[in-house]
């Protein structure tokens, strides 16, 4: 069986979190679609509210304690990205653009990413394509066409299509996943730039 | 084993009395640090160069040269000269005259440095750091080593049978360390020319460090300079020390607390944990770094950071009294255990001569052989 990792990232302050709630159904849904093609997938959870004074110490003093590089080197190495954070003020939170802002800003290239959002009404809904989507555009980020939103009426309704919504995105995201190998690849952190020389090369004699 | 410290000469505020030396002080008292370091029997005085409030020292041959006149044995170094910034046609200058002054007792520790807004003041572009550094110090090591240059490059007027002056003193150039704390690039440049490598070792893991380190022990070899374990590292680290280990954490602590690089982020206690700094007693400054080899391998030079975050003058020269005392003794002691003899000491100017001579006479014997 092949094997791939996901790694979740939810930005949900709560304890329990509807972030992380929905989180964790996109990740159960990406995982069972990876599954029906014979794909095994290891999911990595970070709870961003676990790390926050991490991330903070790291924005201070440029390094990441063992803890946040640990979830760091999980969500760069991997094969896809299930990001959901709530919707504060417009956009995505303040901690989940800090946690972004530490990475390195090549880490996501190329990487497929499922974006998600939650929100007390569904009038913020549009927020995961106007801020969450741009971010990820920005760091060459391959975000899945369907972005999931879940405003607090859906948890008590079977209408609106969450499941349905769900499904889909995660359709997407096991798509780009199952071809991806990302977590195969070895990186050289000390790979010089093309034509690098010690001496110059930039017409120096 | 070359012990010392250095300094990046911050105007700091000190946190536990709200006073602020003035830039005159500041300079004095830097002075007065470098001269207490030769005292207390460390063997390096590295000073810094900035162009930007806090920092003060902006001239290090100025400083350096009455450092020179007032000591007899004390190396003196650069942490680090800007060599993105700075005419590479003037640092060849201006280290050669101090070479002269000082005796012979000069080298230099190369840096990129500087923060953005600070490469345009002298009309140069951040975004060109890496080329810059490279194409500078490749002028720099030919000025120093061949008496006339002819020189074209993209980032400064070209040069026709140019000699920079005075000659490096008995015709050896200053020995040179590449500074780097995460550029491969630095690090290959270090190996191709056999240069130094200094790892600053404070404000990040170690293990940070010790990738870059090992790249550059690597690339050493590859360059024919010899082993990888025979190649020039230098480390630097940092700590605050009192005889009960309490009471240095509860005197560093606002110190800590408020420092322009870590203050208002991690605890003290996390920051140790992950970084070299130590605050405690004497032995546990000893312990972590005799420990440094075991990570990094037998190198050649550590040097302290002591004076920063605005601790007052008193403070830092008790400080150096532990460290030349107490600590210092110690280390050169357990880090010369079992350390192999093909390891060479850091290069001092009277070892330079001698390689030198000992090259001249290999080329004439070979030229009376044929």
């Amino acid at each position: 069986m092949t094997a791939r990792r996901i790694t979740v990232v939810s930005a949900g302050l709560s304890q329990p979190s509807s972030t992380r709630l929905l989180a964790d159904r996109l990740a159960d849904a990406t995982t069972r679609r990876l599954a029906d093609d014979g794909i095994e997938v290891q999911v990595d959870v970070v709870e961003l509210r676990d790390v926050a004074s991490d991330v903070t110490n790291n924005l201070i003093t440029g390094f990441a304690s063992p803890r946040l590089e640990a979830a760091i080197e999980s969500l760069t190495t991997s094969d896809g990205l299930i990001a959901v954070t709530p919707i504060f003020t417009t956009s995505y939170s303040g901690l989940f653009k800090s946690f972004i802002d530490i990475l390195d800003p090549q880490a996501l290239t190329g990487m497929p990413v499922l974006i998600g959002a939650t929100g007390g009404t569904e009038r913020h809904s549009l927020a995961l394509d106007y801020a969450m989507r741009p971010l990820f555009t920005y760091l060459h980020s391959v975000v899945v066409p369907t972005s999931v939103y879940a405003a607090s009426s859906d948890w008590g309704s079977s209408e609106g299509g969450l499941a349905t919504r769900i499904d889909r995105a995660a359709g997407e995201l096991a798509a780009l996943v199952a071809v991806s190998d990302r977590s195969q690849q070895v990186r050289d952190p000390f790979a010089l730039p093309e034509g690098f020389s010690p001496v110059g090369g930039y017409g120096a004699q | 084993m070359q012990f010392g410290i250095f300094t990046v000469g911050d105007v700091t505020t000190d946190p536990t009395n709200g006073s602020t030396p003035t830039e005159y002080e500041r300079i004095k008292n830097i002075l007065t640090i470098a001269l207490k370091a030769e005292e207390v029997g460390l063997d390096v005085f590295a000073l810094g160069e900035h162009h930007n409030p806090p920092f003060v020292p902006s001239s290090p041959t100025t400083m350096l040269g009455y450092i020179a006149a007032k000591t007899t044995t004390l190396q003196l170094s650069t942490s680090t000269t800007l060599i993105t910034t700075n005419d590479p046609v003037k640092i060849a200058e201006d280290y050669a005259m101090l070479q002269h002054v000082a005796d012979g007792r000069v080298d230099l520790m190369m840096g990129r440095g500087n923060t953005g807004p600070v490469y345009p003041w002298f009309g140069k572009d951040i975004r060109e750091g890496i080329p810059l550094a490279i194409e500078n110090y490749a002028l720099l090591h030919r000025l120093w080593t061949e008496d006339f240059v002819d020189w074209s490059g993209q980032f400064r007027t070209p040069l026709q049978g140019f000699q920079s002056t005075p000659r490096p003193l008995d015709g050896v150039a200053p020995f040179v360390w590449h500074g780097s704390i995460r550029s491969p690039e630095i690090a290959e440049q270090a190996a191709y020319y056999g240069d130094g490598f200094f790892a600053n070792n404070i404000f990040w893991p170690k293990e940070h460090y010790m990738r870059l380190v090992g790249y550059y022990r690597q690339r050493f070899e590859h360059y024919g300079h010899g082993s990888a374990d025979q190649a020039i590292v230098g480390l630097g680290g940092q700590a605050f020390m009192a005889t009960k280990s309490q009471d240095a954490v509860k005197q560093f602590r606002p110190y800590f607390d408020n420092a322009p690089v870590y203050g208002h982020g991690p605890s003290m206690e996390d920051f140790s944990e992950q970084t070299p700094l130590t605050v405690g007693s004497p032995q546990q400054v000893i312990d972590k770094y005799a420990a440094m080899r075991d990570h990094y391998g037998d190198y050649q030079r550590q040097l302290f950071l002591m004076d920063h975050a605005g601790l007052p003058l008193k403070t830092v020269l008790e400080q150096l009294d532990i460290l030349g005392e107490q600590v210092v003794p110690v280390l050169r002691k357990e880090l010369a255990v079992n350390r192999p003899a093909h390891v060479p000491e850091a290069p001092t100017h009277e070892s330079l001569v001698a390689a030198s001579m000992v090259k001249a006479a290999d080329v004439k014997a070979k030229a009376v052989q044929l």
